[in-house]
């Protein structure tokens, strides 16, 4: 008798102090996301949401070409910039781990990721002072005689990668690095036993056993690139909008609620799909 | 021998490159913000501080900075202490359905921050609840509170268990073990995890922009100061953070981490 009631003092407890952090992500976060999705499902009138159920919204969606053209925009540049990210933060952190004496490492790494702490709005407006129209790359080249109009850079897709590749390279390296040291150098004697060169030990060993960092810097990647604002607005300006930028029209003048909530569903879901696609990546990461 | 030069040399030549288009734009930041000149582009006019000094005078940014740091702060104590506790009864009781209440309390780490304060406002808007530091402060901990109990979840071992059954039959009641054995015993994470997110509050952009009204944080004011174009203060500005947070890093670097690396 005594043990039970022991327990259920316990288990009281064991609630008492799991019930602050469970009621704050309950009010905070679920509560907030569920009224969301069903807002996205309501429509606008005027300056009135009219809490009408419909699918309005999502239909509009794929019939407005200037909406669906946003998550083509977000899609394509997404995918732009976590390929590239991959290829230029891979060498890197393998140079790091391989190449740079052991004591420097660390040091190194630090040094690689040390932008990462710059302000993230301040971090876009930097590129903006090199890729102006009178910025440093267009006064450096148009100096030596290579140009002679400036290029316009800002406020296009490429100011926007530049942008984005230059935040997760960071980010990627330090994934990929942390991957490789774990690797034990006996791999590395096992093949080179068997008879395979530097190249095939590099393609059939190392590249497969460092896939789950890849993938886990991937999918950080392309979750944090696809919902962000910042960069593409001050980096690509009001071309080729991305759904964030288009999410964030909806609030402004528009006032369009309902819309902004259906767009984020639509984003949700998009980052969902590519959760999907990496889980298997990613869960070898866990084990 | 003569390839092993060449790849170690190409090796140290993608370095160099990489290294400079990583530190391009921040060079340029801070080179730029000791300007002398209305425009922080080349050509460098000279070297003058009265950038900093215009940067210090200005009241809206200083107010912002210290609103920056009172959210970053609360919301990370909030944050950690909510953390801590939900790592504790998770990890020292079998709880039915604890692996749920894990999912629930990680779940906002998946989803963009664009999303989680587009649902706070849209309700808050329907409940007429008015914007203000507290609102961004109830976001910020929103998307800290996963990572403080990842991080503190994630450092609580079954050695510690031990100690702290002593110190239960020794006659100490629940909060006294957390107090006194397991926070201490775990500080060096809760610390990470502080850190971590005063860092990450400190810089947020979206959520501070969409939940504040009249009081802003210092990324939102910043923001605003880049409608005028590019201006040597917004550099002054954004050198100063960049400092801050180099100097907060290289502290965290040499006592923190270098003390756990040790033990």
């Amino acid at each position: 008798m005594t043990a039970t009631t022991l327990e259920d003092a316990d288990r009281r407890k064991a609630w008492g102090f799991a019930a602050p952090a469970l009621l704050w992500t309950l009010a905070f976060f679920v509560v907030p996301f569920l009224f969301m999705a069903a807002m996205s499902l309501w429509k606008r009138e005027g300056r009135e949401i009219v809490r009408v159920w419909n699918l309005d919204n999502y239909v509009r969606f794929f019939s407005e070409n200037a909406l669906l053209q946003g998550l083509v925009n977000s899609l394509e540049i997404t995918v732009i910039v976590t390929v590239l990210s991959v290829l230029l933060a891979y060498p890197l952190a393998w140079i790091i781990a391989e190449r740079v004496p052991k004591r420097f490492q660390r040091m190194a790494l630090i040094l690689a990721i040390l932008p990462f702490w710059t302000s993230y709005v301040v971090r876009s407006y930097s590129w903006l002072l090199v890729l102006s129209k009178n910025g440093v790359i267009n006064q450096m080249l148009t100096g030596v005689g290579l140009i002679a109009e400036p290029l316009e850079i800002a406020s296009t897709r490429t100011a926007t990668v530049i942008g984005f590749v230059h935040f997760f390279v960071m980010l990627l390296t330090l994934t990929i690095y942390s991957n490789l040291i774990q690797l034990s150098p006996n791999y590395r004697r096992a093949a080179a036993d068997l008879g395979a060169n530097a190249f095939q030990t590099f393609w059939h060993v190392i590249l497969p056993l460092t896939l789950p960092g890849i993938m886990t810097g991937a999918f950080l990647t392309f979750v944090l690139c696809i919902g962000d604002y910042v960069t593409p607005q001050i980096l690509g300006g009001n071309n080729e909008l991305v759904l964030p930028q288009i999410i964030m029209l909806q609030l402004g003048r528009r006032a369009d609620f309902p819309m902004a909530a259906a767009l984020s569903i639509i984003l949700m879901l998009a980052v969902t799909i590519a959760y999907v696609a990496c889980a298997r990546w990613l869960k070898i990461e866990r084990a | 021998m003569l390839r092993r030069v060449f790849v170690s040399g190409l090796s140290w030549a993608y370095l160099a490159l990489v290294y400079a288009f990583i530190f391009l734009p921040v060079a340029v930041l801070v080179l730029f913000s000791f300007q002398d000149g209305r425009l922080p582009v080349p050509p460098f006019n000279g070297f003058s501080t009265q950038w900093y000094e215009a940067v210090f005078a200005d009241r809206k940014l200083m107010a912002a900075l210290g609103n920056s740091m009172l959210v970053a702060i609360s919301s990370s104590v909030v944050s950690c202490v909510l953390g801590f506790l939900a790592a504790y009864s998770l990890a020292r009781y079998k709880l039915p359905g604890s692996a749920l209440q894990r999912g629930l309390l990680i779940a906002p780490m998946t989803v963009s921050y664009l999303i989680i304060a587009l649902g706070l406002l849209s309700l808050l808007n329907a409940l007429h609840m008015p914007l203000s530091l507290l609102t961004v402060g109830i976001g910020h901990v929103v998307i800290n509170l996963p990572l403080c109990f990842a991080i503190i979840y994630a450092s609580m071992g079954d050695h510690q268990i031990n100690i702290e059954r002593a110190a239960r039959d020794l006659g100490a009641n629940d909060f006294k073990v957390m107090a006194l054995v397991t926070a201490p015993m775990l500080m060096p994470s809760i610390l990470a995890a502080f850190f971590l997110s005063v860092t990450f509050s400190w810089d947020e952009f979206i959520i501070a922009f969409l939940l504040s009204r009249f009081d802003v944080t210092l990324p939102v004011e910043i923001w605003s100061m880049l409608r005028s174009g590019l201006n040597p203060k917004t550099n002054a500005i954004g050198s100063l953070v960049f400092l801050a947070s180099v100097a907060l890093l290289l502290i965290l670097e040499f006592s923190l981490f270098g003390r756990t690396k040790k033990q």
